[in-house]
């Protein structure tokens, strides 16, 4: 089993990182950017979740299936709400005429 | 791990060597982190599109919940996770007792989410904020506001039942392992426990902006 | 009864109840869950009976229209939900992926037999409420009906719903963890027999698939038990947001009942062809790109629900490309075919039979993928025959064409094969006269799901009950002749149809562990070439 250990200090580096980021998305949360406040908010959430993944989970020191298979749920939600959100945001661009 | 070390060690009956029984555990772990991902998927894609429909509404909804108890339970959440990779490092090493220590105190912050959790939950109930239950709001957008703490609940909820599970897994990790059923060379359950407690720790990562933050500003 | 000196296999390994019930060997579980899904099977079959008796004469005269709505719903979510869903993965599926791929088990044998337990969960619950009245949402539970207006057993059904999913999840799971890590040595992917490709793709489809449908029933029972709003446009839900929600999984979901079944029509097609597959690996591929193809195209359901039209167009250019790689496969059997030394015992010709119906269920597919057309038979009963064309047509008979090639394996036994080919010629005419009647139905204009209709639509619903009668009879026939060969049938040999792969070098029915030991495969999938023409043990 070619097991990678991870050194206590680069979990204590990771750890604190996540920190600064949620102070960060927090303090950000405060200030009123219009439309890219939840493009911040979500950009900062995934930092910390590839962070977690790849240095709690150990997938950096995994094999290839591993990243695939990190991947595969974020990248079909991904895809669920994009497309769903095709559906929200294109509703109304051909007025369709109501029955009187 | 050597390989000659792993071969020595007991395995079930259905694998080869121990360590195909280890890359195949963890990836099992792997590909139920998947489903579990698809399973919060769909209720966050529920929430993105009724705040996209809704947006006004549900920011100021959000409002209503408590940030200093949410920032608080994603500290506590982070460092279980910190304390949850220590365990797993221990384990690693055959540190039976960093690795006991660190569960403990991985329960113990879990139990604390919890209660704090639980606290909210019963603050938002005398606040008649319960959809269900007790939902007394009769501001403008009533409905709208409903729907909003509807998927607070659930989203929170299952989070929370996940939690609780996860504390099963925990507790047993901790009776197993002081019994001194781990060692350097096989310690996959405490690995792959580490994998699920991160997973809800990552749920909780996009939940706290997308719940609690939005309305801030 | 074997005589004692015979080696212990897995059905004589134990005979206590107790060893059957915790049992963890991948074979026994396999004929746990074919037992009970054969007994869903009957039930739904009985609901089916119930609505083309009642669509005989075109006024309501054998059931309200309650009970009407009862009956269509119930066998939809007992025939999808309980049968077709588990049918070939299950059964098939858990009996020959250990075997196929050279392994002792699947990866996690206890798993296995809890995903059979929370099946048996499941179906429970959806038993109880069809027992304590029945449930009348259609069996996709459109929202605001199933959420609040529905006076019927919704919650139980869905709780039981939500459990299945997970009995699913579970064995889609240890299907790729089993194909990944327990491989025999020299069995690399390309070696693969396509019956293992088709259970690779279709157990990402359940991982990936079921969870959303768990949730999504989950969010409905919530907002019935708690009268919430998520899906209800008077508390500012939306119901469309469910249909998104629910076709994400229900449409998947088609693949997950079609793709097993492509992959023991490959199996079937090659062996009685003795020829090696045309185009091996562009069968194998297309079975994932129809899993990855299969999850962006569930908007073709919402055509007239009025989802977005752009939205509308995206999912219907999309819904055009699945009928590429599923013509991969239908061309490449047929070319397989194609100077093939074709033989013609019960399992080809299902699978014979199988081409053609899934040929029309796939061409009539694409008539509902364009926008226009959709509109003018939305809800009607060409809808029904389409996709009954692809799950009895293809999923059954696969089903059934899968059975019959591995009973020998399964049960040691042969079956008479001369009856077994009449039973599948039964099913096909049966089925072209229950459904194809129904074509012409929905094109002239006759609407799905009501119990009463216009008088000059009486000729061809009578032809379609008719044909339904035969298709019972083809059903029924193999249940009787399959328990026959258990009692009478003649011991069949370790590869009884000179097959190739690895279930057929272990003796019939395989030992507990299904090798004395580990084989290794040097050799690619389907190389007949290779082999003598055998001489057939089909007789009985």
């Amino acid at each position: 089993m070619a097991e990678h250990i991870v050194s206590a200090r680069s979990y204590f580096a990771v750890f604190f990182a996540l920190m600064g980021l949620t102070a960060i998305t927090v303090a950000v949360a405060f200030n009123d950017f219009g439309a890219w406040n939840n493009f911040v908010a979500i950009a900062i959430a995934v930092t910390k979740a590839t962070l977690v993944i790849l240095y709690f989970m150990h997938v950096r020191y995994s094999t290839h299936l591993t990243w695939v298979m990190a991947g595969a749920g974020f990248f079909w939600t991904a895809v669920m709400i994009a497309y769903v959100m095709t559906d929200y945001v294109a509703r109304g661009w051909i007025p369709v005429p109501i029955a009187q | 791990m050597s390989n000659h070390a792993a071969a020595s060690l007991a395995h079930q009956h259905q694998f080869d060597d121990a360590e195909q029984q280890y890359e195949a555990s963890t990836l099992g772990m792997w590909v139920f982190i998947v489903n579990e991902v698809m399973f919060f998927g769909a209720m966050i894609c529920a929430y993105v599109v009724y705040r996209v429909v809704h947006p006004g509404v549900f920011e100021h909804a959000s409002q209503q919940l408590n940030i200093t108890l949410g920032l608080v339970n994603t500290t506590i959440l982070i460092t279980s996770s910190l304390t949850m990779a220590l365990a797993v490092h221990g384990a690693q090493q055959g540190k039976r007792g960093q690795m006991l220590g660190y569960l403990l105190l991985t329960m113990v912050l879990g139990a604390a989410f919890l209660g704090i959790k639980g606290f909210e939950y019963a603050h938002k109930y005398s606040e008649g904020l319960v959809p269900g239950l007790n939902f007394t709001y009769t501001g403008p957008h009533a409905d709208e506001s409903q729907l909003f703490f509807s998927l607070y609940f659930a989203l929170t909820g299952f989070h929370a039942l996940h939690m609780v599970i996860g504390l099963g897994i925990l507790g047993a990790l901790f009776a197993v392992g002081a019994r001194g059923m781990f060692s350097r060379d096989y310690h996959t359950p405490v690995e792959i426990s580490g994998l699920y407690w991160h997973f809800v720790d990552i749920v909780w990562i996009f939940l706290f902006p997308l719940l609690y933050l939005l309305g801030l500003h | 009864m074997d005589a004692p000196e015979t080696p212990k296999n897995y059905l004589t390994a134990d005979y206590s109840i107790k060893s059957w019930l915790l049992t963890v060997d991948h074979k026994r579980i396999a004929v746990l869950y074919l037992v009970s899904i054969t007994a869903m099977f009957l039930l739904g079959s009985a609901f089916a009976a119930g609505i083309r008796l009642e669509l005989l004469t075109p006024r309501g005269d054998l059931f309200t229209s309650d009970t009407y709505n009862k009956l269509f719903t119930m066998h939809g979510i007992v025939m999808v939900f309980f049968f077709l869903i588990p049918s070939i993965p299950a059964v098939l599926g858990n009996f020959l992926v250990p075997i196929m791929i050279g392994a002792r088990d699947l990866a996690f044998p206890k798993i296995n037999l809890l995903s059979w337990y929370i099946y048996v969960i499941g179906a429970t619950f959806a038993m109880f409420a069809m027992i304590t009245g029945g449930v009348d949402t259609g069996w996709t539970f459109y929202t605001p009906y199933s959420s609040w207006v529905s006076h019927t057993n919704v919650t139980a059904t869905a709780i039981g719903i939500f459990i299945t999913g997970f009995s699913s999840i579970l064995t889609g799971l240890n299907f790729i963890v089993t194909i990944h890590r327990m491989r025999a040595p020299g069995l690399t992917w390309f070696r693969m027999p396509l019956f293992i490709w088709a259970h690779y793709a279709t157990s990402l489809v359940m991982v990936l698939g079921t969870p959303v449908i768990a949730i999504t029933v989950a969010l409905v029972g919530l907002e019935r038990i708690f009268h919430l709003g998520i899906f209800n446009p008077q508390m500012g839900g939306d119901p469309i947001l469910f249909q998104h929600l629910f076709w994400f999984y229900s449409h998947p979901a088609v693949y997950i009942m079609i793709l097993p079944s492509m992959g023991v029509i490959s199996e079937l097609i090659t062996c009685f062809s003795r020829k090696s597959i045309f185009g091996y690996s562009f069968v194998a591929i297309s079975s994932l790109a129809i899993a990855f193809l299969g999850f962006i195209v569930w908007g073709h359901h919402m055509f007239t629900t009025g989802q977005s039209v752009y939205t509308g167009m995206i999912f219907s250019i999309l819904s055009f490309a699945v009928a590429i790689p599923s013509a991969v496969k239908t061309f490449n059997w047929t070319a397989t075919l194609y100077r093939g030394s074709l033989s013609f015992e019960a399992p080809m010709v299902y699978a014979l039979c199988y081409l053609g119906l899934f040929t029309i269920g796939g061409l009539t597919g694409l008539f509902l993928a364009t926008l226009g057309t959709d509109v003018h038979v939305h809800d009607t009963y060409f809808v029904v025959a389409h996709f009954h064309y692809i799950m009895v047509g293809g999923a059954i008979l696969g089903y059934l064409g899968g059975l019959h090639f591995w009973w020998p394996k399964i049960t040691g036994k042969m079956y008479p094969d001369g009856i077994a080919r009449t039973a599948a010629i039964i099913v096909f005419i049966g089925f072209n006269l229950t459904f194809f009647p129904q074509f012409v139905l929905g094109y002239m204009g006759m609407p799905r799901r009501y119990h009463f209709y216009v008088d000059e639509f009486q000729v061809l619903n009578v032809l379609s009950t008719a044909g339904a009668g035969i298709l019972g009879v083809g059903y029924l026939l193999p249940m009787f002749y399959f328990v026959w060969s258990l009692i009478y049938g003649k011991k069949a040999p370790a590869n009884p149809w000179g097959a190739t792969g690895l279930e057929w070098t272990t003796p019939s029915p395989p030992p507990t562990d299904n090798f004395a030991q580990t084989p290794v495969v040097t050799e690619d999938a389907y190389s007949y070439e290779n082999l003598p023409v055998p001489t057939r043990a089909s007789a009985v």
